[in-house]
C-alpha cells in the first residue's frame, strides 16, 4: 500500500495523456499504415491487403520523383539558410551588442506567426512579375538595380526560393539555441585558451564550435523534421501547383482530390518514415546521453565509477 | 491523502476534457440545423459563393427563398475560395462523418460522380418531373448531367469556358484586323504581337493553362471529337489528339510569366500589357465592374471577346449546381431551396449578379445586357461541349490527374509525355 502510494498518483496523471496519445497518435499512425497496404484506390471499395505494392508502384509516377526532389532542394536550402544566419545572429549577439535583449525579440518574432501567415505575405513578395508588373521584392531589386528574379515560379530553383520564408521564420529561434549553447560554454574554458596563446577565432574554432555540436545536432532534427513535412508554407505561397510540389501536397491532392485514400496514405507513411530516420536515432542518441550523466552518480554511490572513467567518458563524447 | 485527493481530480477533469474534445463534432450538428423549438427551421445551403457578385447573387436568392418560406431560415455555411478548392475538402469529411449539409453546391456533371458512387446523393429525378425541368432546361444539358439515366442536380446558372479575351488596342497595334477564328490564325496573331514586344499570351496558376487545354482540344478536334474522348473507350492516343497537343504546346510557347492567379492575368489584358487570355466568361464581371469587386474597363474599348480559335458555335458549358444529400436533416427544407433555385425567379433573380446566364430556356432576356447578350443567344443555338477543369465532362480523380499532366508538362515542355499522361489518366478514370 504505501508504494503504491507513491507510484500511483503519478500513474493516474499521466494516463490520460497516455491513452490519448495511444489512441490519436499511434492508434492512427497504424491504421495509417494499414490502410497503405490495401488497394482501397476510391472511397467505396473494401480494400485487400497488397502488401507493399502501393510503396512500390508510387516511385513509377513522375510527380513522386518530382516532389521527392523538391523536398530535398527545400529541405538543404532550409537548413543550411538557417543554420548559418541563426548562428550568424547568436555569434554577433554573443559578442555584447547593446540592446540585445531587443534585437533578440525582434528575431524571435517571425516563430511565433502561423507558416500560412508568413506564406501569404511573402508570395506577395515573391511575385514573379519583372519590369513595370514587379511588386514585392523585384520592385525592391529593380529600384536597387539589381536582377530580378522569377523567385518560386522557376522550374529548376522555384523550391530554393521557397526556403526563403522558412529560413525567415526559423532563424530566430536558431539563433536562440545557438546563444544558450554559447552561453553555456564557460569563460573560464576560453580564458584558458587565451592564455595558452590562441587567437580569437581559435577560440571559436577549438573550444566554442565543439561545444556547440549538440546543440547544431538538436537544431538540425527539429528544421529537419519541419522542412520534411513542411505543407502549410507552400500551400499558402503556391497552392497545389506542380511546380512548388511536394509529398505531404501530394497526399491532399491524393485524398481530396483524386479520392485515393491509399494513395494518401502510402504518401503519409513515406513522410512519417522519413521524419523517424531523422527523430529515432537524435532520441536514442539523448537517451543515452542522459544516462551517461545520471549513471555516474548513481555508480559512485556504489563506488563503481572513479571520476577518472568519467572524464575520459566525456572525452569521448565531445 | 491530499496529495490522493488531487490526483484523482485531476485525472477526472482531464478524461472529462478529453469525452468534451470528442462530443465537439457532435456540438457542431446541434449547433446549425433544425433549430427545433417548433419555430422555424434551419436549411443549410453550402457553397463557396463568398466573392463579390456570387455572394450577391446567392442573397437575392436567398431572398425569394425566405419570401416563398417563411417556416424555413437559411443557413449560409458558405466556405471561401475559388473553384471550390477548400469548399469541397470540408465538404469530404462532413460527408465521411455523415454529417452532410441539407443541400451543397457542385460543377454539374461528372464531378458529382465521386459522391454518387460513394451514394451521398438523392436522385432528383422526381423534383424534374414534379416541375417539369426537362421541358425548360436544353435537352443536350439534361442528357449531359444524367447518370444511367438519373439526375443528381439543379443547375442555377451556366459559364462558358471558351472565351478568348483580348485588347483591341493592343491587337491594332501588332496589325491583327479581328480576332483569330482558327487556331492557325490563333498562332500568327501570337507571333505578331510578340513581334511587338507585349505579351502575347497571359496565363494564371496551373488550373488556368488546364482552362486553356480544354479550349485548344475544342478547337482543334472539333465538338464532336472532343465531346468523344469522355465516352467509355476513348482513343487520347489518336494523332488527332497529337496534333491539338502540338498547337497547345505552340500557343504555350507564347505564354507570359505565370501569374498568380486568372484576376491578375485577365488584368494583363485589360491594362494593354498582353494581347490574349482565354478565360471563362465569370472574366466579364471582373473586367467590367466597378472597382473593388472588379476592374471598371469598358467593354468592346478596353476589353473585347470572341469564342475561343475554332470553336465557334460550340458553347464549352460549366454550371454551378445543387444536390440533395441523403440524410439530409431538413429534407423538406432542401427541397424548398431547389425548388427555388430551378425556377425562372429564383435563376433570373440569381444570374445577373453573378454574371452568368440561367440553364432555364424561358429567361426574362431584357435582364442580360452586353456580354451576357452574346452570351444567351448562343447559347439556345450552339452545340453543347462539357468543361474539363470545371467538372463537367471527368470526374475528380481524372482532372486531378490531368492538372497533374499538364502541371508537369508546363515544366517539362514534353509533348509526347503530356499525351501518354492523358492517356493513361483517361483509361484509369473513365468511367
Amino acid at each position: 500500500m504505501r508504494r503504491a502510494r507513491t507510484w500511483l498518483p503519478g500513474l493516474l496523471l499521466v494516463t490520460p495523456s497516455i491513452v490519448a496519445i495511444g489512441v490519436f497518435v499511434y492508434g492512427m499512425l497504424g491504421w495509417n499504415f494499414q490502410l497503405a497496404m490495401t488497394d482501397k484506390h476510391d472511397q467505396v471499395s473494401e480494400g485487400q491487403f497488397v502488401g507493399l505494392q502501393n510503396f512500390i508502384d508510387i516511385w513509377d509516377q513522375p510527380r513522386w520523383h518530382l516532389s521527392v526532389n523538391h523536398t530535398i532542394v527545400f529541405t538543404v536550402v532550409f537548413v543550411l539558410g538557417a543554420l548559418l544566419l541563426g548562428w550568424l545572429l547568436a555569434f554577433l549577439m554573443e559578442k555584447g551588442i547593446k540592446g540585445e535583449g531587443t534585437f533578440r525579440a525582434i528575431y524571435l518574432f517571425p516563430m511565433a506567426i502561423s507558416f500560412v501567415a508568413t506564406g501569404i505575405v511573402w508570395r506577395w513578395l515573391m511575385n514573379s512579375g519583372t519590369g513595370e508588373r514587379a511588386v514585392g521584392l523585384n520592385r525592391l531589386f529593380d529600384w536597387l538595380g539589381l536582377p530580378q528574379w522569377q523567385w518560386f515560379r522557376d522550374q529548376d530553383w522555384g523550391m530554393a526560393a521557397m526556403a526563403l520564408p522558412a529560413i525567415w521564420q526559423m532563424s530566430g529561434y536558431v539563433m536562440a539555441l545557438f546563444l544558450a549553447g554559447f552561453r553555456g560554454v564557460p569563460e573560464e574554458l576560453r580564458e584558458a585558451a587565451r592564455v595558452d596563446g590562441c587567437t580569437e577565432w581559435g577560440v571559436y574554432r577549438h573550444v566554442v564550435l565543439p561545444m556547440l555540436r549538440p546543440v547544431t545536432l538538436s537544431a538540425l532534427i527539429i528544421l529537419g523534421h519541419i522542412s520534411l513535412k513542411v505543407f502549410d508554407l507552400i500551400v499558402a505561397v503556391s497552392g497545389k501547383q506542380i511546380i512548388t510540389d511536394v509529398p505531404a501536397v501530394f497526399m491532399w491532392v491524393a485524398v481530396f482530390d483524386s479520392n485515393d485514400p491509399a494513395k494518401g496514405a502510402t504518401i503519409a507513411s513515406y513522410i512519417v518514415v522519413s521524419v523517424a530516420i531523422f527523430v529515432i536515432p537524435y532520441l536514442i542518441w539523448s537517451v543515452r546521453a542522459e544516462r551517461r550523466t545520471v549513471r555516474p552518480e548513481s555508480g559512485s554511490l556504489r563506488g563503481q565509477r572513479g571520476p577518472s572513467e568519467r572524464d575520459h567518458e566525456q572525452e569521448r563524447r565531445s | 491523502m491530499r496529495r490522493w485527493l488531487t490526483a484523482v481530480s485531476i485525472t477526472m477533469v482531464s478524461v472529462l476534457g478529453l469525452a468534451a474534445c470528442g462530443g465537439g463534432g457532435g456540438g457542431q450538428a446541434t449547433q446549425s440545423p433544425a433549430a427545433g423549438g417548433g419555430g422555424k427551421q434551419q436549411v443549410e445551403v453550402f457553397s463557396w459563393w463568398t466573392g463579390p457578385g456570387e455572394a450577391d447573387g446567392l442573397a437575392e436568392m436567398r431572398k425569394i427563398f425566405e419570401q416563398q418560406n417563411p417556416n424555413y431560415t437559411f443557413f449560409d455555411a458558405a466556405v471561401a475560395g475559388g473553384s471550390g478548392d477548400k469548399a469541397k475538402a470540408l465538404l469530404q469529411s462532413k460527408l465521411q462523418a455523415s454529417q452532410p449539409p441539407d443541400t451543397f453546391q457542385g460543377h454539374a456533371g461528372a464531378e458529382l460522380q465521386g459522391y454518387i458512387k460513394a451514394g451521398n446523393l438523392e436522385d432528383l429525378t422526381f423534383l424534374y418531373d414534379e416541375l417539369k425541368l426537362k421541358d425548360v432546361f436544353p435537352a443536350q444539358l439534361v442528357e449531359q448531367i444524367s447518370v444511367e439515366g438519373k439526375i443528381y442536380s439543379v443547375p442555377v446558372n451556366i459559364h462558358r469556358s471558351n472565351v478568348l479575351w483580348f485588347n483591341p488596342s493592343v491587337l491594332k497595334e501588332a496589325g491583327v484586323a479581328a480576332a483569330p477564328k482558327t487556331i492557325d490564325e490563333f498562332v500568327a496573331a501570337l507571333e505578331k504581337v510578340k513581334a511587338k514586344g507585349k505579351i502575347p499570351l497571359s496565363i494564371g496558376s496551373e488550373w488556368t493553362v488546364t482552362h486553356l487545354l480544354e479550349s485548344v482540344l475544342l478547337g482543334s478536334l472539333g465538338t464532336d471529337a472532343y465531346n468523344a474522348l469522355f465516352k467509355p473507350g476513348a482513343n487520347w492516343n489518336s494523332p488527332e489528339v497529337t496534333k491539338a497537343l502540338e498547337s497547345f504546346a505552340k500557343i504555350m510557347s507564347y505564354a507570359g510569366d505565370p501569374q498568380d492567379d486568372w484576376q491578375p492575368a485577365a488584368k494583363q489584358v485589360a491594362d494593354g500589357q498582353a494581347a490574349f487570355n482565354v478565360m471563362g466568361d465569370w472574366a466579364y464581371g471582373y473586367f467590367h465592374n466597378p472597382p473593388e469587386g472588379g476592374l471598371g474597363k469598358k467593354s468592346k474599348t478596353d476589353f473585347d471577346w470572341a469564342p475561343a480559335p475554332g470553336t465557334e458555335g460550340t458553347y464549352l458549358w460549366l454550371s454551378d449546381s445543387f444536390t440533395l444529400p441523403k440524410g439530409a436533416k431538413n429534407r423538406e427544407g432542401a427541397i424548398a431551396w431547389l425548388k427555388v433555385a430551378a425556377s425562372k425567379e429564383g435563376q433570373d433573380a440569381f444570374n445577373p449578379k453573378k454574371g452568368s446566364i440561367p440553364a432555364r430556356k424561358d429567361a426574362d432576356q431584357a435582364l442580360y445586357t452586353d456580354y451576357l447578350a452574346d452570351a444567351l443567344k448562343d447559347w439556345s443555338s450552339d452545340k453543347l461541349a462539357g468543361s474539363i477543369q470545371h467538372g463537367v465532362a471527368v470526374n475528380q480523380p481524372w482532372l486531378a490527374a490531368i492538372n497533374e499532366q499538364v502541371g508537369l508538362f508546363i515544366g517539362s515542355k514534353d509533348v509526347k509525355a503530356l499525351q501518354q499522361g492523358l492517356a493513361d489518366a483517361a483509361t484509369a478514370n473513365a468511367q
